[in-house]
């Protein structure tokens, strides 16, 4: 039993390895600074970058905080501090059914919330699904970690006669900063390689961002055109990009990781 | 008081409460804030449903209940069922689990009862790893790396040995339910082994010092006192995974080949519910097509709904509230 555990055990980790060696292999002699500097060029044309899809990214993800943090740790503060238990769990039961919800449905939402009013594909439709999408992860995040600050930095702090808005947001908030920080960049990570609920509200542009009203390139969506399309240059482009993204969502990864692993050591 | 009442008056800041501190006119303020952000959940459940019912109503008042089970999907005729998705996605998912549930339950065992203490945070950590890949990472590895020796090395193997089954008859050329099933399994591994083993830990030590007390093999132990003991969670855990499987589009969508296909072969093309609406859904040109791809969405968000409320249900009365499934 030992042996076929242990097996299994190797079987499971071997995508990662495989994934992150084909991906270096086919991907990191691609990596130049012309690939984050340069727009893609003409079909047939040798070279170009996806610098569009990179600043793209970083844009919807700027959009995105801006949007899922001010409400996720706000929530996330309500749930932990002032909400009455049964109203509680039924917060809590409904940021766990938003979790569910694919991700490509809420591309249909915000299609039919932003996309159809503005008549036309936008960043801020972009944006806007992935702070969405960012919310419900926030929140419960931010719940947890505020539930471990003790409950005697409140007293204290009441009993000294601060507010108690001003307790929570001093006191309370500042002691779990880091662990709010770590549930914000994991939502991040996770919404940064999402590409279904994208492709019809970002849309994807051959061209550098001007303006938050128009379509945007990102590099998820950049990945998945080149990847389909016959052409082998844009393929090389592609695995270079895949390379990307995944050592950033993966350093985002880890850097949690080590963030948070003083102060809470638990045993595997 | 009905719950109702009880709600609405224990969320009403400052109800019944004695106000420390000298800023009443902040505390009020700031509480109401956090109560308007928390509410934006049900809003935006709200939103969800609403925005999908809106898309979705001519397709609904012209094909009714045989939306679900008429089984023709023909855009330019403009007839639309959802069944060849809800096929694909069903055989998919099964695919997936069947794959998948061994390997990351025999994992959890390892990783909770065998491996060695130093082997253990590591391997947690690569398979965490595992999940945190973007599912356009996986599906473009694992359309030029995966199928290609999918295709060349195991699908002959599997048409020869396993030939005589319906499911493995036909040649396939590549991207196929199966290749799907596959990458499925890889992305819900990660869920299905992180859970179980919560699972498996949470089981009291006890169980397994009775079981050796009375003379069990160290399989028998792990077998009848743990497995036996957790197989409600264990069972959430896999719904969960399910979830997962349901709802994955991009992996899917570019290796299962696209052509909306029910029948028994595995090594045909397929389409489940989320790639369609990937694939189809900006050119979709007429108002029926869109609408019916809406519709689509209402029911992969009705059968995720689902499962998910499910997975937790079983999740919650196995071990309390203190098992919390990763998202």
């Amino acid at each position: 039993m030992q042996v076929v555990a242990f097996i299994c055990a190797v079987l499971v980790i071997t995508p990662l390895l495989l994934v992150f060696y084909h991906l270096t292999k086919l991907g990191f002699s691609s990596i130049n600074l012309a690939f984050f500097t340069q727009l893609p060029r003409a079909v047939g044309e040798t070279g170009g970058g996806m610098g569009n899809a990179i600043v793209g990214t970083f844009i919807l993800l700027v959009e995105a905080a801006v949007i899922g943090v001010p409400i996720g740790v706000l929530g996330g503060v309500f749930l932990s501090e002032y909400a009455a238990v049964s109203v509680s769990w039924w917060v809590r039961f409904g940021a766990d059914i938003l979790n569910g919800v694919p991700s490509i449905v809420w591309g249909l939402v915000v299609y039919a919330l932003v996309v159809v009013p503005m008549h036309g594909y936008s960043a801020l439709a972009g944006g806007i699904v992935l702070g969405l999408m960012m919310v419900p992860m926030v929140m419960r995040a931010t719940e947890e970690v505020l539930h471990l600050v003790p409950g005697g930095y409140r007293e204290a702090s009441l009993a000294l006669g601060i507010s108690k808005w001003r307790t929570i947001l001093q006191i309370v908030v500042r002691t779990a900063l880091r662990g709010i920080v770590t549930g914000v960049l994991l939502a991040l990570a996770r919404v940064a390689g999402e590409t279904a609920p994208l492709l019809f509200t970002a849309f994807g542009n051959p061209y550098w961002p001007r303006n938050l009203t128009q379509p945007v390139a990102a590099l998820p969506l950049q990945i998945f055109d080149y990847a389909y399309s016959p052409y082998d240059d844009w393929r090389r482009q592609a695995w270079a990009g895949a390379l990307v993204l995944l050592l950033l969502v993966l350093f985002i990864n880890i850097s949690v990781r080590v963030l948070t692993r003083e102060r809470w050591g638990a045993k595997p | 008081m009905n719950t109702a009442e009880t709600i609405i008056t224990r969320a009403t800041p400052g109800a019944g409460r004695t106000v420390i501190g000298v800023s009443r006119f902040g505390d009020r303020a700031f509480e109401w804030l956090t109560l308007l952000m928390a509410f934006s959940i049900f809003v935006l459940i709200a939103l969800i449903g609403f925005e999908l019912f809106r898309g979705a109503t001519p397709a609904i008042r012209k094909f009714g209940w045989h939306f679900l089970v008429s089984g023709t999907w023909n855009p330019v005729d403009g007839v639309f069922s959802a069944l060849p998705f809800i096929f694909g996605t069903l055989v998919t998912s099964a695919i997936a689990l069947l794959l998948a549930v061994p390997l990351s339950i025999a994992t959890a065992i390892f990783l909770t009862e065998l491996a060695p203490l130093w082997l253990r945070q590591p391997l947690i950590i690569f398979i965490e790893l595992l999940a945190a890949i973007p599912s356009v990472i996986l599906g473009f590895w694992g359309s030029y790396v995966m199928v290609p020796w999918l295709h060349i090395h195991i699908y002959p193997l599997l048409r020869s040995t396993l030939g005589f089954l319906p499911f493995f008859q036909g040649q396939d050329s590549g991207p196929c339910i199966l290749s799907a099933g596959v990458i499925l399994a890889i992305m819900v591994i990660p869920i299905i082994t992180s859970v179980s083993r919560e699972i498996l830990r949470s089981v009291p030590g006890l169980q397994r010092e009775a079981a050796y007390a009375l003379g069990a093999t160290r399989w028998e132990v792990t077998r009848i006192a743990v497995l036996s003991y957790a197989k409600r969670g264990l069972f959430g855990a896999v719904i969960l995974g399910l979830g997962r499987a349901l709802g994955e589009t991009m992996a899917v969508t570019m290796l299962i080949g696209n052509v909306p296909y029910i029948g028994l072969s595995v090594f045909k093309p397929g389409q489940t519910l989320a790639s369609v609406i990937a694939n189809e859904f900006t050119e979709a040109i007429t108002r029926l097509h869109t609408s019916a791809l809406f519709e689509v969405g209402l029911v992969l968000l009705g059968v995720t709904l689902v499962v998910n409320a499910l997975a937790r249900l079983l999740l919650i009365t196995f071990a309390g509230p203190s098992v919390k499934p990763q998202n």
